[in-house]
């Protein structure tokens, strides 16, 4: 009944004139930055977060949210047409698309990406509706040592997920803790790495990080030279976009692998949509009749990986939503852009704050009805954005992040910072070092260092207080995976997965 | 052959971070580790600090020991490049603080579009003029986000 009474709730709020337009606003960009290879969900929502700050925070959450699962539809279409993904997690899309495309068969492609996208994106929300109140009653009982168990796991997995190379992660890790650190010390006051300035007495912004290294470093990475792209046209006509009932006969077991494997995939930190759509994607062939068909063309290889990719938002918004604990670099940006609103994600977000919970949730399933409407009669219009050149592109992608920033606290010394973070995103792309794990040292170094203070202030510096029985196993756990690379055999199955990533 | 060490990148930002580690370590030893009510502002810093140090170090190592072959090293081509547009971004932000955001931003779009694209002034002005304009007018006059207006107009 609670579950009923707050969904009727969200839709009250998600069904206002601003909801429906910020969702629209927000799933029309993300299809579009989906549709464009190189501008990811995470440099988009970090460029468009300080302008949503005049905004009503549950328009600008329902708009953000928008964003970040709009483009994991959009990824599709560059998939099948192009044979080159928009987003990593539509990469496996390009086995199967591709290939449908390339005989002619581009518009049932696109059409299945659309409505298993549908299907495994609103079982996601539905999922998330379920799982998230009882986990965040059950998260109630957490305390400082818990949370800080649980925020060492969390980054431990994207760590360990995060690159081939693990001691790199730790160390980009490491760094996003030492930028966290910048600053007044909340306990005594004390000025920690400040070099002096008085502008880094507040600490850096975390907007200013995240626009750096993600978009500014993103366009200063893409300065090659632009290769001519050869797509494959969009069938005109509605009709030719829909697939056969031999399709959806062959798609039966693709939609609910994609929509559970997605959403489980999702709850755990660091795997993300990715990982998801290959998993999905090797079960659909490992289960197949036809295993041979796959990378052929099969219609089953698009609907498995691309309702998984879809399903994995909702299971990705569990535990940055109940427990305030981000599994991915999209999700620490919207962790952070909460908590810059003044929420608290946590045990007691949904409760605190029923609005914002529930409206999101209503606004995702409207979401996924309006983006399947808009993909289907509208694909050819968003792959016609392809066409756009980069030279054009890159100026605009600067030009947001530095109004972004200055949006922010009208400083010229926090562009100079933003310069500074643009050209250490390039250097960690060009030298291997993941930017995920950064972004969530960055987003959970300041909590985490308050929790293990805490914790240790309650047992008067008794480290003993960490081996209570839920922090024991959590951080066992941790320390289990870290030492997954010291086995070869284990190694070998991550570094797979970290290449799949990749 | 192997890489040379010189031109491993590994090497070079494992000493980087090295340092940096060295610097947390040192910053943290003069703050205190411990006061009556728990840790201090030293204890957090000091352990990743001192984690930071031997993670470098390690890579270093790694990059000492496991030398690949030698695959030509980066191409020098493509980082100037991306090192040019950096350059001109920086330098667009130092004339963002005297001439504000709308000249400086049409002359890093000019930049991007002439210089790095080579496409003409008949691409490359009005996009310079439309995009900078375009951002005054959505941004400062229909959305009321402030812009850097440059000390010689402020």
């Amino acid at each position: 009944m609670d579950v009923l009474h707050g969904l009727l709730q969200g839709f009250e709020v998600a069904l206002t004139p601003m909801s429906l337009l910020m969702c629209t606003v927000g799933v029309v960009l993300g299809t579009i930055i989906g549709v464009l290879p190189g501008l990811g969900p995470p440099a988009t929502i970090a460029m468009l977060l300080p302008l949503t700050f005049k905004l009503d925070p549950t328009g600008a959450m329902i708009m953000l949210a928008g964003i970040y699962y709009g483009a994991k539809y959009g990824g599709s279409t560059t998939s099948i047409l192009l044979n080159v993904p928009g987003e990593s997690a539509s990469v496996i899309t390009c086995l199967d698309g591709y290939a449908m495309a390339r005989k002619g068969r581009a518009g049932p492609a696109l059409g299945m990406a659309a409505i298993a996208s549908f299907i495994a994106g609103t079982f996601g929300v539905l999922a998330l509706m379920l799982v998230a109140p009882p986990l965040a009653k059950l998260s109630l009982a957490f305390s400082a040592p818990e949370y800080f168990a649980l925020m060492v796991l969390g980054l431990t997995m994207v760590v360990l997920l995060a690159g081939e190379s693990l001691t790199k992660a730790l160390l980009a890790m490491i760094v996003g803790l030492w930028i966290a650190g910048m600053g007044t010390d909340l306990f005594t006051a004390t000025s920690r790495f400040t070099f002096g300035q008085v502008e880094l007495l507040g600490g850096i912004d975390f907007i200013i990080v995240a626009i750096g290294v993600f978009a500014v470093g993103e366009v200063i990475g893409n300065m090659e030279p632009e290769k001519p792209i050869e797509m494959v046209p969009v069938p005109k006509g509605f009709r030719n976009l829909l697939p056969t009932r031999e399709d959806f006969r062959r798609c039966r077991f693709a939609f609910v692998n994609g929509s559970v494997v997605g959403f489980l995939i999702g709850i755990l930190p660091g795997a993300g949509s990715t990982i998801a759509s290959f998993m999905s994607y090797g079960i659909e062939k490992g289960f197949s009749k036809h295993p041979e068909e796959f990378g052929k063309g099969a219609i089953e290889g698009v609907a498995a990986p691309e309702g998984a990719n879809n399903a994995e938002t909702g299971g990705a918004l569990v535990p940055l939503l109940t427990l305030g604990i981000p599994g991915s670099g999209t999700t620490a940006i919207l962790l952070a852009a909460l908590v810059l609103w003044g929420f608290k994600p946590g045990p007691l977000f949904i409760q605190e704050s029923p609005q914002l919970f529930w409206g999101l949730v209503a606004s995702m399933y409207i979401g996924n009805v309006l983006l399947l409407v808009l993909n289907l009669p509208l694909v050819a219009v968003f792959a016609q954005l392809l066409k756009v050149p980069g030279y054009a592109m890159f100026p605009l992608i600067l030009g947001v992040s530095i109004i972004g920033v200055y949006s922010v606290s009208s400083s010229m010394f926090h562009l100079g910072l933003l310069c500074a973070f643009g050209l250490l995103g390039y250097l960690m792309r060009k030298l291997d070092y993941p930017s995920g794990p950064l972004v969530l040292g960055l987003v959970l170094g300041d909590p985490m260092e308050k929790a293990l203070r805490q914790s240790l202030m309650m047992s008067g510096g008794e480290v003993s207080i960490l081996f209570r029985p839920i922090p024991s196993v959590l951080l066992a756990i941790a320390v289990l995976l870290l030492l997954i690379p010291a086995f070869k055999k284990f190694n070998a199955v991550r570094v797979q997965v970290v290449d799949k990533e990749a | 052959m192997k890489q040379p060490l010189a031109r491993s990148g590994d090497f070079w930002s494992g000493l980087a971070l090295a340092a940096l580690g060295t610097y947390i370590v040192l910053q943290a030893r003069a703050w205190d580790y411990k006061t009556e009510e728990g840790p201090g502002p030293g204890f957090f810093p000091l352990w990743y600090g001192s984690f930071m140090v031997v993670l470098s170090l390690l890579l270093v190592a790694g990059a000492v020991l496991k030398r690949p072959a030698d695959d030509g090293g980066p191409a020098w081509p493509d980082v100037r490049r991306a090192m040019v547009c950096w350059v001109a971004f920086v330098v667009s932000i130092v004339l963002m603080d005297f001439v504000g955001f709308i000249p400086a931003f049409a002359a890093l779009t000019w930049f991007m579009v002439t210089v790095m694209a080579r496409q003409p002034q008949r691409v490359a002005l009005p996009l310079a003029i439309g995009g900078a304009v375009g951002f005054w007018v959505l941004f400062s006059w229909a959305l009321d986000v402030g812009l850097p207006a440059g000390r010689f107009f402020s």
